[in-house]
């Protein structure tokens, strides 16, 4: 990495208390993220990589709760700060963007208003300089600031994404954390709005840590990407190798379930079989069920992050063979 | 695909000419909007024809509001359309009144929703939706023949062992088994055009291809036509043999898939391909288009695309671009296409 990451996880889990078991949503997960950089998640639904998002931004709340490890964001361990601490790190260094806009924002105020009480809750600002503010992040994401007067249903949803972004840029932080901003957007519009996030990001120098579950999406902006399965990270590594030469069997399964719209056409398999619950997870590999290439070993042996390359894949064949036996 | 799909279909209708299995012509819906006194009109789909020949997939792409789930809607006879005309068979919609050529047509060109996990009554075990289908549609069966055709059905679409399947709850099935489970039930109607309204969007991408390839292999083996409906430009190449790409309620380009994609001749596809992330191929820094809907509640007259598009000429603002055969099979309703 570059320079000492701004965000340092180190063995995260998250469990959901349950009845008779609790659930582990998110199972030891180190990642880290440098100044400036774009890390990617991408993972399938229920796989815990919102949950994940959720424990690093301290957003979780019962029944989810951090069971183990540390997130280290400028040097300081989120996990044990209060909320008062949280509070003024919160929009000021990092800021979220989450996947619904409309969902996210008020729907009886106005975006202005918003904007206020986001820059209001960390110190008195004039009401010029709110609006000059407001207006001028409005216009980084390229909506007009006569939109400060409008209400989020006057919005597109393409435009209630943008101000969602913006309202997180109020602060410039060194760290926006975004789940699945673009999934609810038309290809076009999404497109759009991950240039734009890019290039807000080489002009602004934030970081980004991006929650997905369409791999593709993320091919082009990401310079890490993070593959989860079953609450596991079971690829990490530089975003073009993990595409080029995926090591894990999920990561290879998932490239090719996207059909192209370039090249040749030919008939793909998809993975076979759906996600396992997270509450009885598969004994061994997690991904041994659904494994074309599982051995007999997988369904007994828990495999680690072995690093293959450039990339870590938590596969046993990408075991070293001198750990072996 | 196992086998090369006959280009736009006419594989099959060039050695019998065989009519167009449904057929609509001039397809019109407004919808009325903003209370009594505002009379706004929403022009959902505005003058859409197409044609959906026996085993053929038919893919109707878009973005969301552009009017192609109320193209399927008004297929499945759930709403009447404001003007135009469907013809199934050569016999028109509107002159089916019966209760028996209404079931019949509903038989026929069955609809499979979006959502797998509303269409599915939670109450009854998945053998219930499939039997009261059978015992509507098809009362000619006793009950020993109607659980074989059950059993039958949920075996085409991969699931086995099918008589476990079938006594299962919806809960306890997976997304990609519900949604199996719908096109069972369409089915067991023994359809000839399946009118499939974002089958595939729910589902966890890795679910998606293989319900894609039940589509692919209902008409190998079924010879059941496809409407499939998506915003998905990608998973509409992958099983279709045309395509049609809609826009504000117009159909902006239709022809061949292949062709289409290879050679896109409106704007609005050129900008769709485009924006389509591939990990495959690099990335193209093109002009960035913010993706803004058009406006569709009284539209002005002329192309509902022009404010987006970089080839706009003066007669786009005030004629509105009819379909044009630009090559054998393949049009765009476009001024400056060529």
């Amino acid at each position: 990495m570059p320079d000492a990451p701004i965000l340092q996880v180190t063995d995260l889990s998250v469990e959901y208390a349950a009845e008779r078991q609790d659930v582990r949503a998110v199972d030891s997960v180190s990642l880290w993220v440098g100044k400036g950089e774009f890390v990617g998640v991408v993972g399938e639904s229920g796989c815990g990589k919102s949950t994940l998002l959720f424990a690093i931004a301290q957003l979780l709340s019962p029944p989810a709760s951090i069971v183990a490890g540390s997130v280290s964001f400028n040097g300081q361990n989120l996990v044990t700060m209060t909320e008062k601490q949280l509070n003024v790190l919160r929009w000021r260094d990092y800021s979220v963007v989450m996947q619904s806009a409309m969902n996210a924002l008020n729907p009886v105020i106005s975006i202005g208003a918003q904007f206020r009480d986001a820059l209001q809750a960390h110190g008195r600002f004039s009401a010029a300089d709110i609006a000059d503010r407001s207006g001028e992040v409005l216009a980084l994401v390229g909506i007009d600031r006569v939109h400060l007067k409008s209400y989020p249903h006057q919005l597109s949803g393409g435009m209630r994404q943008r101000a969602m972004i913006a309202m997180a840029l109020l602060f410039t932080p060194d760290l926006v954390i975004m789940d699945e901003p673009t999934s609810a957007l038309d290809v076009v519009a999404q497109r759009s709005l991950m240039g734009q996030i890019r290039e807000l990001q080489r002009t602004l120098g934030f970081a980004v840590l991006f929650v997905t579950h369409d791999m593709s999406l993320v091919s082009h902006y990401s310079d890490q990407l993070l593959v989860m399965y079953a609450g596991q990270v079971v690829e990490i590594g530089l975003t073009r190798t993990v595409f080029d030469t995926p090591a894990h069997p999920y990561s290879r399964g998932l490239l090719d379930a996207f059909p192209s719209v370039r090249g040749e056409r030919r008939r793909l398999t998809g993975i076979p079989g759906s996600p396992p619950s997270l509450g009885r997870p598969p004994s061994g590999c997690r991904f041994h069920e659904r494994c074309p290439v599982a051995e007999a070993e997988c369904t007994t042996e828990q495999p680690e992050l072995y690093p293959v390359g450039e990339v870590a894949s938590r596969c046993l064949l990408n075991r070293p063979p001198a750990v072996k036996g | 695909m196992s086998a090369e799909p006959p280009a736009g279909g006419e594989g099959v209708s060039s050695q019998e000419r065989p009519g167009p299995l449904l057929e609509a012509t001039g397809l019109t819906k407004h919808f009325k909007v903003g209370g009594n006194l505002a009379r706004k009109t929403l022009h959902a789909v505005d003058d859409v024809d197409l044609v959906i020949n026996p085993r053929e997939i038919v893919a109707l792409v878009g973005e969301s509001g552009s009017g192609k789930s109320t193209v399927a809607r008004l297929l499945a006879r759930v709403y009447m359309p404001t003007r135009g005309e469907i013809r199934y068979r050569g016999q028109s919609l509107a002159s089916m009144r019966s209760r028996r050529q209404s079931m019949r047509y509903r038989s026929d060109v069955p609809m499979v929703f979006q959502d797998p996990f509303s269409s599915l009554n939670p109450a009854y075990p998945v053998s219930h939706g499939i039997n009261r289908g059978l015992i509507l549609h098809r009362p000619e069966l006793s009950r020993p023949q109607r659980r074989a055709e059950a059993i039958r059905v949920v075996e085409t679409v991969g699931l086995r062992p099918a008589a476990h399947i079938l006594d299962r709850f919806p809960y306890e099935l997976s997304g990609g088994q519900r949604q199996r489970i719908g096109f069972a039930q369409a089915l067991a109607y023994r359809p000839t055009v399946i009118l499939a309204d974002e089958p595939v969007s729910m589902l966890d991408v890795s679910i998606r291809i293989g319900l894609l390839n039940v589509m692919a292999d209902l008409r190998e083996q079924e010879d059941v036509s496809f409407l499939y409906i998506t915003h998905d430009i990608a998973s509409a190449r992958y099983v279709s043999d045309r395509l049609l790409v809609m826009y504000a309620g117009h159909i902006v380009e239709s022809g061949p898939t292949e062709e289409v994609l290879a050679a896109p001749k409106h704007p609005y596809t050129q900008l769709l391909l485009s924006a389509v992330p591939d990990p495959r191929a690099g990335i193209a820094d093109g002009p960035i288009d913010k993706g803004e809907p058009p406006r569709v509640v009284d539209p002005l007259p002329g192309c509902r695309f022009r404010r987006r598009c970089p080839l706009a000429i003066d007669a786009c603002s005030t004629v509105s671009p009819a379909l044009r055969e630009l090559s054998p099979g393949h049009s765009a309703a476009c001024h400056v296409a060529r």
